[in-house]
């Protein structure tokens, strides 16, 4: 029998960005708001010192900041004909845990997304007619603009002491950035990191074949920062250890970095860690979450009350409690009709190596988002008449680290391991370097997420499902991006090119991205997506859903900066609209 | 604030019942009670007088000294463990003379040999703060002192030799601000309790006043004018920025001055912060004033120490010791590094250290412990080097003195290597 505690003004279930921003957000409005993280504590101070945080054994292939599978995990397949297996070692994605959650371990590149991506399936349809979009590609448009989102990115970009240089400033294109993204008030609060050699020639190469690479936006920071809340971030080191590592200077944007000094605070926040929500309640006639039970450590099960609940955790974590609550109706696959777990997708990457014998590289000079780019090929920002798909991606040179067990370049030829494969290290580790293309996923009828018939977790939950698979569209689109990767790799002049298309069924084994979308996606109405365009629940008007969940289809960007600026924009909704008059703030 | 004058009369209406004399009248002043309060965290009471997780003013806290332990008093107002029975008299005279309310010496951890500079007025102000807590019963541990410091009659004595009792005068030669700096690093602020050296009975050395001492394995730093390990080159505006906010663009504050700023002069008026400096920029350096003149270090200790800086140091503190405004302290030219002492600098970087959170600057700045990474010989070394790099100077540090330091200050060093689970 669950204890039942007393009642919170709001409840956020997650620790990670969006939990910090909405914390931060509904304090500030006066409200007693409990954050329960099922993970640790983590602070730069006692987790990330820079005494020991650079240890890639530990960290990346020992997975210390990450999710255990052996305590939650989900089951797989590509297609509905097969049967779904537990995935019972991280892969393909990295989902973090504990106070900060993916917020730590990112490489810190944020991004807006386009106008143009935000009305993804009526600006393709206008643009090359219905037809253009396949049956089956189930994109839609998300109920909200670009320009409803401007003014919560820049928030959240000076928060995070974003380093970048602008491309457009209120429609006046600026040179230098990028000149494809959506007009923005102002530039970022910080100049560009310093770039390095390999991003440097890449920018030089793509110059020369006629595109407009720019210094890519960063949440590391390019020098010392304090942000409009008083909180301090330091200047990089450009160590090179950012993605699935804390970082111990202070450098990287994370909700340590950035919020909890002073959410910690103050007396209306309460944090209660190692705390896991299991279910989301709701009122006898189901529109209304009165509570959520959680379990401690010890497996004690409580009760927490609230009139405000907030689902902040992960996209597949969100999804999961929605299902395991009973909350909205399953996706059917089939007949198409219910919208939980409908239009799950991930992104589609790959890559080309470039080889010098002339230029040393000093890759180990690195940071999670130093690099150039390039946007010519992302979205809808090129004709897509007779390419045979919709979407695209960014290609860019990132110097994200040397470090030496992930890293380590070696030609086409090069064998596996052995004496040959240690000369091909030597001779081509300060001499490498990878150009990587980051493209979008649509959409699609068959990829969703369910619960699984079978496997069961360590509480005896269902395992949550998925069903994914890299349609035609993602593979024409990557060929495409990989294609015109290889031709800046040319320009290079390197010695030789080694080319790394995405061929095939999706792997979830090797590591990609953690990228995932959808699932509890956002809309403007009850019958193709499960929240509002405020992130709010069709059916339970008290329940908000933060995080990319709520993306309809993914767009060839980095997702953590529409997610932050999504749970603002929420926050701003709930603030001025919602804690006046409590109830739907669209009407179905 | 209404609310706790409601609990305290109501507090007050209970005690009436079990005992003919109310320990006070019920009217307190709210004027008074806040007065009161500031001028606590002036004199950083609530510091001492918590133990760790303890309740505010409960006292408990250990106190270490080199003549043994001493527990911070319980000064909420209970009546049996607190002193909630204490008249007005009494309360002063503690401060004043340094004598409890039963008539016993009290040992000078509690800084009378400072507050006995504090005006009536204020004190009264300061009692009224403290009966508006609500009682806590607390009973402090025994203190711990050896034969014959733990008897009190000792410090009869021992107040003969060096004790100068007497409410602080005004210099009439002196600005207002100047006066009022003065009352407080003199009088409620005991700055000199921890930066005045003691002589072997723990006594300040009033004619060395402010030129740095030791404690608890840390030195507190020159406060004179001294230019090289003193204030000589900090602005009134530095030296008002760090007290506020823990922060200037030269330090932060650590170790016991990070739970000084905290507690008390982060909790400070502008005015009086500015006062403070006024007064500290105008204390001379006297006849101790750091000399260049030491033997230079050997150029090979100073290669060694070069390199562990550019690995292990450079990231925060920046390559020319120039470190982060507000956030990683600058080497180049700070008066702890090159203090003729090198314990600090020594347990700085054995232990690491958190720099004080304020709500101005609420980033929990830490530098990490680096004993498990580094020897006595390369923490020797690296010293040497920043005392003596980018224009610093200041004698060696021999890897015998980082040994007694590292020694003296040895936490559970599991934590600092992220030995979390």
């Amino acid at each position: 029998m669950a204890t039942k505690l007393p009642a919170v003004d709001a409840l956020l279930v997650g620790f990670g960005w969006t939990g910090a921003l909405m914390g931060q957000e509904l304090t500030d409005a006066g409200l007693n708001v409990l954050a329960l993280e099922r993970g640790g504590w983590r602070d730069t101070t006692t987790d990330f010192a820079t005494t020991f945080i650079q240890d890639e054994l530990r960290y990346y292939y020992r997975h210390e900041l990450f999710q255990e599978p052996a305590r939650e995990t989900l089951t797989f397949r590509n297609s509905a004909n097969e049967t779904a297996l537990p995935m019972r070692q991280l892969g393909s994605f990295l989902p973090g845990t504990g106070v900060g959650g993916a917020g730590i371990h990112w490489n810190g590149q944020n991004w807006r997304f386009l106008p143009s991506d935000f009305v993804a399936r009526s600006h393709n349809s206008d643009r090359y007619g219905a037809a253009a979009i396949p049956q089956d590609m189930t994109i839609q448009d998300w109920g909200i603009t670009y320009d409803d989102l401007e003014p919560y990115y820049d928030k959240w970009e000076y928060l995070c002491g974003i380093s970048g240089k602008a491309g457009n400033i209120r429609g006046q294109i600026q040179p230098g950035g990028n000149p494809f993204e959506g007009p923005r008030d102002r530039d970022y609060p910080n100049p560009p990191m310093a770039m390095t050699y390999g991003p440097t020639l890449f920018a030089e190469a793509a110059r020369d074949i006629g595109l407009k690479p720019f210094p890519a936006p960063s949440a590391n920071m390019s020098r010392a920062y304090t942000n409009p809340l008083g909180v301090q971030l330091g200047p990089c080191t450009y160590c090179g250890f950012c993605e699935k590592f804390g970082c111990g200077n202070y450098s990287k944007a994370s909700p340590q970095t950035t919020i909890l000094p002073v959410l910690l605070r103050k007396k209306n926040f309460t944090l209660k860690t190692e705390c896991e929500v299991v279910k989301i309640n709701l009122d006898s006639d189901g529109k209304r979450a009165v509570s959520v039970t959680y379990v401690d450590t010890q497996g004690e099960e409580y009760e927490q009350p609230a009139d405000l609940i907030v689902l902040s955790a992960f996209v597949l974590h969100n999804v999961h409690l929605l299902l395991l609550s009973g909350i909205g109706t399953p996706y059917d696959p089939n007949t198409g009709a219910g919208t939980l777990g409908k239009n799950y997708a991930y992104q589609i990457v790959s890559s080309v190596d470039v080889f010098y014998d002339d230029k040393i590289l000093n890759p180990f000079i690195g940071a999670g988002a130093l690099g150039t780019v390039v946007d010519e090929f992302n979205g809808d920002n090129f004709d897509h008449t007779n390419l045979g798909f919709v979407g695209g991606g960014y290609i860019a040179c990132w110097n994200t680290n040397g470090r030496p067990i992930e890293t380590h370049l070696v030609p086409d030829g090069t064998p596996k391991w052995g004496s040959k494969w240690k000369k091909a290290v030597v001779q081509n580790y300060l001499r490498s370097m990878s150009i990587s293309t980051h493209g979008a996923v649509m959409s699609h009828r068959g990829n969703h997420l369910d619960l699984d018939p079978t496997y069961r977790d360590f509480l005896g939950r269902p395992l949550m499902r998925m069903t994914f698979d890299y349609t035609d569209n993602e593979h024409k689109m990557s060929d495409f991006l990989t294609g015109k990767a290889e031709e800046i790799a040319r320009a290079m002049k390197p010695r030789e090119i080694r080319s790394n298309p995405r061929k095939g069924h999706y792997d979830i084994t090797p590591y990609q991205t953690t990228h995932n979308t959808g699932g509890a996606i956002m809309g403007s109405n009850p019958g193709e997506s499960v929240i509002n365009r405020y992130l709010q629940h069709w059916d339970v008007s008290n329940l908000f859903v933060m995080g990319s969940s709520a993306f309809p289809q993914n767009p060839g960007y980095n997702p953590t900066g529409t997610v932050a600026a999504l749970a603002l924009w929420s926050a701003h909704a709930i603030r001025t609209q919602y804690l006046k008059s409590p109830g739907p703030l669209v009407q179905a | 604030m209404l609310f706790a004058l409601v609990r305290l009369s109501l507090a007050c209406a209970c005690a009436a019942t079990f005992c003919v004399f109310p320990a006070r009248g019920e009217q307190l002043s709210f004027a008074q009670v806040e007065r009161g309060r500031y001028l606590a965290a002036a004199g950083d009471c609530e510091a001492c007088h918590t133990a760790p997780g303890g309740k505010p003013f409960a006292g408990g806290r250990a106190i270490p000294t080199p003549f043994g332990t001493i527990y911070s008093a319980n000064i909420t107002p209970d009546r049996t463990t607190g002193i909630g029975a204490w008249s007005d008299d009494q309360f002063y005279r503690a401060l004043h003379q340094g004598i409890s309310a039963d008539g016993s010496y009290l040992y000078p951890a509690f800084p009378y040999p400072w507050y006995t500079k504090v005006t009536r007025e204020d004190a009264d102000a300061l009692e009224a703060f403290l009966s508006s807590l609500d009682p806590v019963a607390n009973s402090p541990p025994p203190n711990q002192l050896a034969w014959p410091l733990n008897e009190r009659v000792v410090m009869k004595g021992w107040n003969e030799l060096f004790f100068h009792e007497g409410t602080f005068k005004p210099d009439d030669q002196k600005s207002p601000e100047w006066n009022r700096g003065a009352y407080l690093v003199e009088g409620l602020g005991h700055c000199g309790a921890c930066h005045t050296p003691t002589n072997v009975l723990g006594a300040s050395e009033k004619q060395s006043a402010l030129r740095g001492g030791k404690l608890q394995d840390w030195y507190a730093p020159n406060l004179t004018a001294d230019v090289r390990s003193g204030l000589g080159n900090w602005s009134v505006d530095d030296i008002v920025a760090f007290l506020k906010t823990g922060r200037n663009s030269r330090t932060v504050a650590y170790g016991p001055m990070s739970e000084v700023v905290t507690f008390s002069t982060s909790k400070l008026k502008d005015d009086d912060l500015k006062a403070i400096a006024t007064y500290l920029k105008d204390v001379p350096s006297g006849a101790g004033e750091h000399k260049d003149d030491q033997t230079q270090p050997d150029s090979k200790v100073l290669t060694v120490g070069k390199a562990l800086y550019v690995d292990n140091c450079s990231g925060c503190h920046q390559a020319e010791g120039q470190g982060v405004p507000a956030m990683f302290p600058r080497l180049q030219g700070d008066s702890a590094v090159q203090d003729r002492d090198p314990t600090t600098i020594a347990r700085l970087i054995l232990n690491g250290a958190h720099a004080a959170t304020t709500d101005a600057r609420p980033t929990q700045v830490s530098m990490p412990a680096f004993k498990w990474k580094l020897s006595d010989q390369q923490i020797a070394d690296l010293a040497t080097y920043i005392r003596n790099a980018w224009g610093n100077s200041a004698p060696p540090v021999s890897a015998p003195k980082v040994g007694d330091v590292r020694h003296s200050t040895a936490p559970d060093s599991a934590q600092e290597r992220g030995e979390t689970r």
